[in-house]
């Protein structure tokens, strides 16, 4: 075991693998443990400091869970009506087109009450990103069914499993605005490993240096967990995120730009 | 620069007017009575000249939570619809007062409840001046009664929400909207590149960030904001009030009318007088803050007080208040889409000074 004086050996500036992103403010996060929100947050503020975007960044908080996001990265922040993320940024952007505008929504938010304004500026081709936290529930109210909760999936407004003949079905929006004119670059992703922390961060990078182009909309869908409302523990939730979250929801990319696949 | 004079119709007044002003976006949807503001826009295409924002959303509610995000930019920002698309813009607007967030709402009245019909109304008073959507808030609320004011209140309405940090209604109808009279155009001004500090337009080195919410979940800090904002309309009430008196002076019997019932009631007053009858008018031009202070000071010198809208009788809630029952006051209004005429309201007059 080390002794004291030990530690303060190995603590010095050389020594450093690992610091909080500058990025990110003191305060402390909001979220469950386990949650996928905090580390997706991370990958943002580390995207905006790496490509030198604060001064550049309007973010859009949505109404759910991370309806605090303006309390932990340090950039002008907007807080939305709830699914209405995508309306402000049209307007921000079309009003100030040399801002990196983006919007940071839940699937209840972007999903179910947002459907609108998400479809409507994706097929625009808004140069904005939207990023799509997706982890099958409603986190913030107590979980109860989003659209995209699973069949069979049980939940506070869906205690016997989500019977698809009476509750719909899940919707895959990503699915959908892949397919709209306006989107340039739609992808799902996850943060739930290492590896998987390291594509998410490339797609973020990527999807900022596309805004750029001004050639239409950046979508980025992050499957997530919600181990409080899935009523498991952490572990418990990536496992069962693997075996059933990510067979409906394929990781990868649904829309790459054409200079890219031709690559 | 000299004025510029035109005939247009009082929406056409309003979007040539908003270009004037140098205002930086538009986002509507289209509803009559009140369409052709967005069509004007369309084609005068000012994105060539001063480099305006007009844009044509999916729905109200999307076009309202544009103007949130430009207004939170500081940008000078507006939306325009009638009735049912204001009903959908509430949500909007809420989060507006409650972020305080300048901007100008058009509402070009129609009949109503539900979907109505096109022709104008202004049964829409209650939601205008009273909130209208959730929350304890207030609109600054203006009322024009001419297609010369529909021009010249959307500067005014920038104005007065600019020095508020607070939503601006032009609460109009669609009879202002649709007839067309002759107006007098300010020369064009340009947009302002003045960025005020609490704007979000990119987080500086020089300053903390910029967070435009409604949002807080302290209820000692939500009581706060909540008494800020009852400051605010106190001053409002103190220092906006407007209002145009015709033929007050010697009035026995007073009409209180706004917009179109006020055009009408200016008739009015020459038919009873002719008839021997004192009548004189006060024209609110703010229904929001109400000219409460100038009626309660009347209340002293004429007899009865009437309430003309062509409603079932919502502004007469304020006279109420505001002469705390020095006099009587009556509701004479039609409703449906349906214009009072000058001599229905003489009748009525009639009826209730000589008795009927």
């Amino acid at each position: 075991m080390a002794e004291a004086t030990g530690i303060k050996e190995i603590i010095k500036p050389e020594n450093l693998v690992y610091k909080r992103t500058r990025i990110m403010t003191d305060n402390v996060l909001s979220y469950c443990p386990g949650c996928g929100h905090g580390t997706t947050h991370r990958i943002l503020a580390e995207i905006i400091d790496e490509e030198g975007l604060q001064s550049e960044a309007i973010g859009i908080s949505p109404v759910g869970c991370s309806v605090l996001l303006y309390n932990f990265l340090d950039i002008d922040w907007q807080e939305a009506a709830h699914g209405r993320a995508p309306a402000l940024a049209t307007a921000i952007k079309r009003l100030m087109p040399e801002k990196f505008v983006f919007t940071y929504q839940g699937d209840g938010d972007l999903a179910a009450i947002g459907t609108s304004e998400t479809i409507h500026a994706c097929n625009r081709g808004e140069n904005i990103l939207i990023i799509f936290i997706n982890n099958g529930i409603y986190g913030m109210t107590g979980g109860q069914m989003a659209p995209t909760t699973l069949p069979g999936m049980k939940t506070s407004t869906s205690p016997y499993g989500r019977d698809v003949k009476v509750m719909g079905n899940p919707l895959k929006m990503t699915d959908i605005v892949a397919t709209l004119p306006g989107t340039y670059y739609v992808t799902r992703q996850s943060v739930h490993t290492p590896a998987n922390v390291k594509k998410t961060k490339k797609a973020m990078r990527k999807a900022v240096h596309y805004q750029k182009l001004n050639k239409g909309t950046c979508f980025i869908e992050i499957v997530s967990n919600c181990p409080s409302n899935w009523k498991m523990t952490p572990v418990q939730s990536i496992k069962w995120m693997e075996e059933n979250m990510f067979p409906f929801y394929p990781l990868g990319d649904l829309k790459i730009p054409e200079e890219q696949s031709a690559q | 620069m000299e004025k510029e004079l035109r005939l247009m119709k009082g929406n056409e007044a309003v979007a040539e007017a908003a270009i004037r002003a140098g205002t930086d976006g538009y986002f509507g949807y289209p509803i009559t009575p009140q369409s052709e503001i967005l069509e004007y826009l369309m084609e005068a295409n000012p994105a060539k000249t001063t480099g305006m924002v007009v844009l044509q959303a999916e729905s109200e509610v999307a076009a309202i939570n544009m103007v949130y995000g430009g207004a939170a930019c500081g940008k000078k920002v507006m939306t325009s619809s009638s009735s049912p698309g204001i009903s959908l813009k509430q949500e909007g607007i809420t989060y507006i007062a409650g972020a305080e967030l300048p901007c100008l709402i058009v509402n070009v009245v129609r009949g109503g409840p539900g979907l109505g019909t096109i022709q104008p109304a202004q049964s829409d008073y209650f939601q205008a001046t009273k909130g209208g959507g959730h929350g304890d808030y207030h609109l600054i609320v203006l009322a024009p009664a001419s297609v010369q004011e529909m021009a010249d209140f959307v500067d005014l309405s920038f104005e007065l929400a600019f020095k508020y940090r607070n939503p601006v209604m032009m609460l109009s109808d669609g009879a202002i909207g649709q007839m067309m009279e002759k107006v007098w155009l300010s020369p064009p001004k340009e947009r302002s590149k003045t960025v005020p500090e609490w704007a979000t337009t990119g987080k500086p080195p020089t300053r903390e960030r910029n967070i435009i919410t409604s949002l807080d979940l302290d209820p000692n800090g939500q009581e706060r904001f909540n008494q800020k904002l009852i400051d605010k309309y106190n001053e409002i009430r103190e220092k906006e009030v407007r209002y145009e008196e015709f033929q007050c002076e010697d009035a026995e019997y007073l009409l209180v009318a706004y917009g179109t019932s006020a055009r009408v009631c200016q008739k009015s007053v020459q038919l009873a007088r002719a008839q021997g009858m004192k009548i004189g008018l006060l024209r609110p031009i703010t229904l929001f803050p109400f000219p409460s202070k100038r009626l309660n000071a009347l209340a002293d010198k004429v007899k009865i007080m009437f309430s003309v809208e062509m409603s079932a009788g919502q502004m007469i809630e304020d006279v109420l208040l505001s002469v705390n029952g020095k006099v009587p006051v009556y509701h004479f209004g039609r409703m449906g889409g349906i214009v009072t005429t000058p001599e229905e309201v003489v009748v009525f007059l009639k009826s209730k000074i000589i008795g009927g």
